[in-house]
């Protein structure tokens, strides 16, 4: 394997041949043609959501316009989280300073979007010019009334998952803040950001079975909720890479118990069903869980078996931000005849890769933080047929000839739950049966 | 109502800017060094930076876009990014084997104070770039200017390092590309090989974002400006600089530097603009127009005449780059339509000037550059006397979403649509093929809109 840097070959193993355990959680090689973004990244499409908050970017234009309305996370209500709002930091700014010019925005825009509450990140720049951010937010907040949360957020000081920890700090900072009458049985859904209204989805399966969702974090999100997010038993959390932490932060503060679960896939969204119904130790929820997952197991299965005659024998790569997200596509491509034959993550742990390592068949090749020459020549190695992945791989995977699946920020059709399993199906026929491969020679 | 919050009444702004009509330097320097035939741009500054930037590129083209990043960290930020830009040009080399490497900076590493003359110099002499290979850089903070700066500061630094005199003169003309799509550029060099003009054009993405689907993937695409061709830029005879922000620049470092006198032109959208670039690409290769070329603008003007009915007097808001917005709104003119809201977050002198020349005759028309002129003001003079069609870049959508109004994507980014990398807005053909494109905007949205009764045949 040549193609693969030096300094990388720690970061690649293989399913049962070559049991090296991953060297991951690294920071990227200088010089690497890295898929990875930033810490402001992380924060951002973590924390944008929120749609009754103001998010105001601390830093030059470009910061603010690559994330303006970054990802369709939907909103049922307001929608002040898909406007874009700058400080649009100039030559000097960077030389005298920016703190008046971010109390200046800070105050014409709570004025007049009154905002629920404000988050304010800081972006690489400022944290190297030394603005006092934390001090100009405790003035609004005193001059507002209104939480103003400075969210830390200088690139150079990690990658994306160093974002999520940011992002978790500052939602924590609202936890707790005011409590309303909750009902007992009720959970916080930490880690769907309801892209293309997959949170929607979710709700309505949680409401047959009986469970309030509190609050949502942060999909479709809105302040009040978070702030009383304290009060509810458990915290359900998805996309584990960007909410652990905030779970873990409220169980040491508030004590409340967390699980880790995942919506795509028919068996591990029914497992997530399952799992809640079971903490609540409710018979009653657990049938209702068992009624849903029946009806939808007899209303998707024959369609799924006809795209799995159809699909039988392909083969996938999968590269996406999160490895707990690639160990369910895992076993949804299983469901409808796709082997995996390469997996990879950007911000995978090594208890991830592990996991996955156990579920692959022998050969897979498993890879941290990849970069295109990489990947191309793995797909090539292992002639996968589509490839699953974000905005930045899906040229490449075209170019060779593969078909290809966004699970990442373009997704336009839902892939949680039962419909979206439907979705995941119909999206993989799609692209891999394509009369338009034949051509491509 | 996505933009529910907008109002009619603008109040006057200190300092914010909501919804920007522009973007930072650093992605305009990576698109243009894709440019140069293997090429791998190089973002010196948090990875974050170079994850956006390709990202950005890759949405819009709907291609690869390959580019490395010095992946700053804590460290690089308080003892400098000098040895992160080491490890990064040695691994260039070593992994991805360019032929050059392009180097921007970014506002982490310009604040901090990176000098990157010294840097790369450092680099050549611990032996990390191979024989025959080269590192060319430039300085594009992103606190100063927009994209369009950046465009210009790369294009400038490949005159800069490339661009070398020789005593022999040869009978070829510089086409200095600005900001636009590699089927603008396509389109320019076919006219230029119609008339059998012997031309350099650089920076050059025709095959590099817009390549062929046949199972192959190539990491430096068969397209761009070759070395040896931006060596003999110096050797030309004339330069013709197209688009006046993202070039001019370039041209007077050119002239400066190897004696080739230069002119600056628009970039030729528009038939107006296509003729004052066709006179002086004939006047300076010393050759006819021939008449083919004619008839292609007499099919223009046909097409024209045939449709003026849905054209007089039709209110236009525009916004994007200055160097595409300059000619379009001379050619939006030439056709009798009212250009009446311009906005352009591109600050700079050559915007006002011009557009008070061209729309000397639209008492109504308003037109802003620079800080606050970003899409929320755009959306307040909409407000306050509506349009009958908006040009631009996809972040228009929510107005016409709003507004109920016609749309026509013209600009960087297009998130949301296909084709603009493949068929030219340039030449005598791009100009019909954008104004087809109005047209159909137009008749669409009266067929779906005009009451029964009104509804007809024949348009």
């Amino acid at each position: 394997m040549a193609y693969i840097l030096d300094d990388r070959q720690m970061q690649v193993s293989m399913a049962g041949a070559n049991e090296r355990t991953i060297d991951c959680n690294k920071a990227s090689l200088a010089g690497s043609v890295s898929q990875r973004a930033c810490v402001f990244c992380g924060s951002r499409v973590v924390l944008y959501p929120i749609a009754d908050a103001l998010h105001l970017i601390h830093g030059p234009i470009g910061c603010a316009a690559y994330t303006w309305d970054i990802r369709g996370s939907l909103s049922s209500g307001p929608e002040l989280h898909r406007l874009s709002f700058c400080t649009d930091l100039q030559e000097r700014d960077v030389i005298f300073g920016g703190e008046s010019k971010l109390y200046d925005s800070a105050i014409e825009l709570i004025d007049k979007h009154q905002p629920k509450a404000a988050f304010i990140y800081t972006t690489c720049i400022v944290g190297v010019i030394g603005d006092d951010v934390e001090r100009i937010c405790r003035q609004l907040e005193k001059e507002k009334g209104i939480p103003v949360i400075p969210v830390q957020a200088p690139g150079f000081q990690g990658s994306k998952k160093d974002g999520y920890k940011v992002a978790c700090e500052s939602i924590f900072k609202l936890v707790g803040t005011k409590t309303r009458p909750t009902p007992a049985k009720s959970i916080n859904i930490l880690g769907d950001f309801n892209l293309a209204g997959e949170l929607w989805i979710l709700l309505d399966y949680y409401k047959k079975m009986g469970v309030h969702v509190n609050a949502s974090i942060t999909g479709d999100g809105r302040v009040d909720d978070i702030c009383n997010a304290h009060s509810a038993a458990l915290n359900v959390v998805q996309c584990s890479g960007s909410m652990n932490y905030l779970a873990k932060m409220m169980k040491d503060e508030y004590g409340i118990p967390s699980m880790r679960v995942s919506y795509f896939g028919i068996e591990d969204m029914s497992d997530a069903l399952y799992d809640v119904a079971r903490f609540f130790k409710d018979e009653d929820m657990m049938e209702k869980a068992r009624q849903l997952v029946k009806e939808e197991f007899a209303r998707l299965m024959p369609k799924l078996t006809w795209y799995k005659e159809r699909l039988q024998g392909k083969k996938a790569a999968i590269y996406v931000g999160g490895a707990f997200k690639a160990i369910s596509l895992i076993k949804a491509l299983r469901l409808i005849g796709v082997e995996t034959v390469i997996v990879g993550s950007q911000t995978g742990t090594t208890e991830d890769y592990d996991l996955i390592k156990r579920l692959c068949n022998e050969g897979t090749i498993i890879v941290d933080d990849s970069n295109p020459v990489e990947l191309s020549h793995f797909v090539k190695e292992k002639k996968a047929d589509i490839f699953i992945g974000g905005v930045k791989e899906r040229p490449i995977a075209h170019k060779i000839g593969l078909g290809f699946c966004d699970h990442n920020h373009e997704r336009k059709e839902p892939l949680a739950g039962y419909e979206g399993m439907m979705n995941f199906a119909k999206e993989i026929y799609a692209t891999a049966m394509s009369p338009v491969w034949r051509f491509t020679k | 109502m996505l933009l529910r919050h907008t109002t009619a009444l603008e109040i006057d702004r200190k300092a914010l800017t909501i919804n920007p009509a522009k973007t930072c330097q650093p992605i305009g320097a990576m698109y243009a060094a894709l440019g140069i035939h293997g090429c791998l741009p190089h973002s010196h500054g948090s990875q974050g930076c170079c994850a956006y930037h390709r990202s950005a590129l890759s949405r819009h083209f709907k291609e690869p876009v390959m580019a490395a990043t010095s992946s700053f960290s804590e460290g690089s930020s308080v003892f400098g990014g000098s040895a992160n830009l080491l490890t990064a040009i040695e691994t260039m080399f070593t992994v991805y084997k360019p032929d050059v490497v392009a180097v921007h900076t970014t506002c982490l590493s310009e604040t901090i104070g990176d000098d990157l003359n010294q840097i790369v110099s450092k680099a050549y002499d611990d032996g990390f770039v191979p024989e025959g290979k080269q590192v060319i850089y430039c300085n594009t903070p992103s606190y100063v200017g927009t994209h369009v700066t950046g465009y210009s500061n790369q294009v400038a630094a490949m005159v800069k390092f490339f661009s070398t005199a020789t005593l022999k003169k040869r009978n070829v003309v510089n086409l200095v590309a600005g900001w636009m799509e590699p089927a603008d550029m396509r389109e320019i060099k076919r006219l230029a090989s119609v008339m059998e003009a012997r031309t350099i054009m650089f920076p050059d993405m025709t095959d590099v974002l817009d390549t062929p689907l046949n199972g192959q993937y190539k990491m430096y695409p068969d397209g761009g400006t070759t070395i040896s061709d931006l060596t003999a830029t110096g050797d030309s005879k004339f330069t013709l600089g197209l688009g006046q922000y993202s070039t001019e620049d370039a041209c007077i470092k050119l002239e400066n530097k190897c004696k080739v006198k230069f002119e600056m032109l628009d970039i030729p959208i528009g038939f107006k603009a296509t003729d004052r670039f066709l006179m002086s690409l004939s006047r300076h290769a010393n050759l006819p127009i021939p008449d083919s070329l004619s008839d292609e603008r007499g099919r223009l003007i046909d097409l024209i005449a045939d449709s003026t009915k849905y054209l007089y007097g039709k209110r236009v808001a525009l916004w994007g780059d200055p160097d595409t917005l300059i000619p379009l709104t001379e050619f939006l003119l030439s056709m009798d339509m009212k250009p009446v809201y311009i906005v352009t977050g591109t600050p700079g002198k050559p915007f006002g000037e011009r557009m008070t020349e061209l729309l000397k005759d639209i008492p109504e028309a308003k037109f802003m550059a620079g800080d606050t002129a970003d899409m929320f003001r755009m959306h307040q003079w909409i407000k306050q006397e509506g349009v009958d069609l908006l040009i631009g870049n996809t972040y228009g959508k929510y107005i016409a979403r709003d507004e109920n109004t016609p749309f026509v994507r013209f600009g960087f980014p297009i998130a949301d649509r296909f084709g603009h990398n493949y068929f030219a807005k340039t030449g005598y053909t791009g100009a019909a093929n954008l104004l087809i494109q109005i047209l159909n905007a137009f008749l669409d949205h009266k067929d779906r809109t005009c009451l029964e009764e009104k509804f007809e045949f024949q348009m």
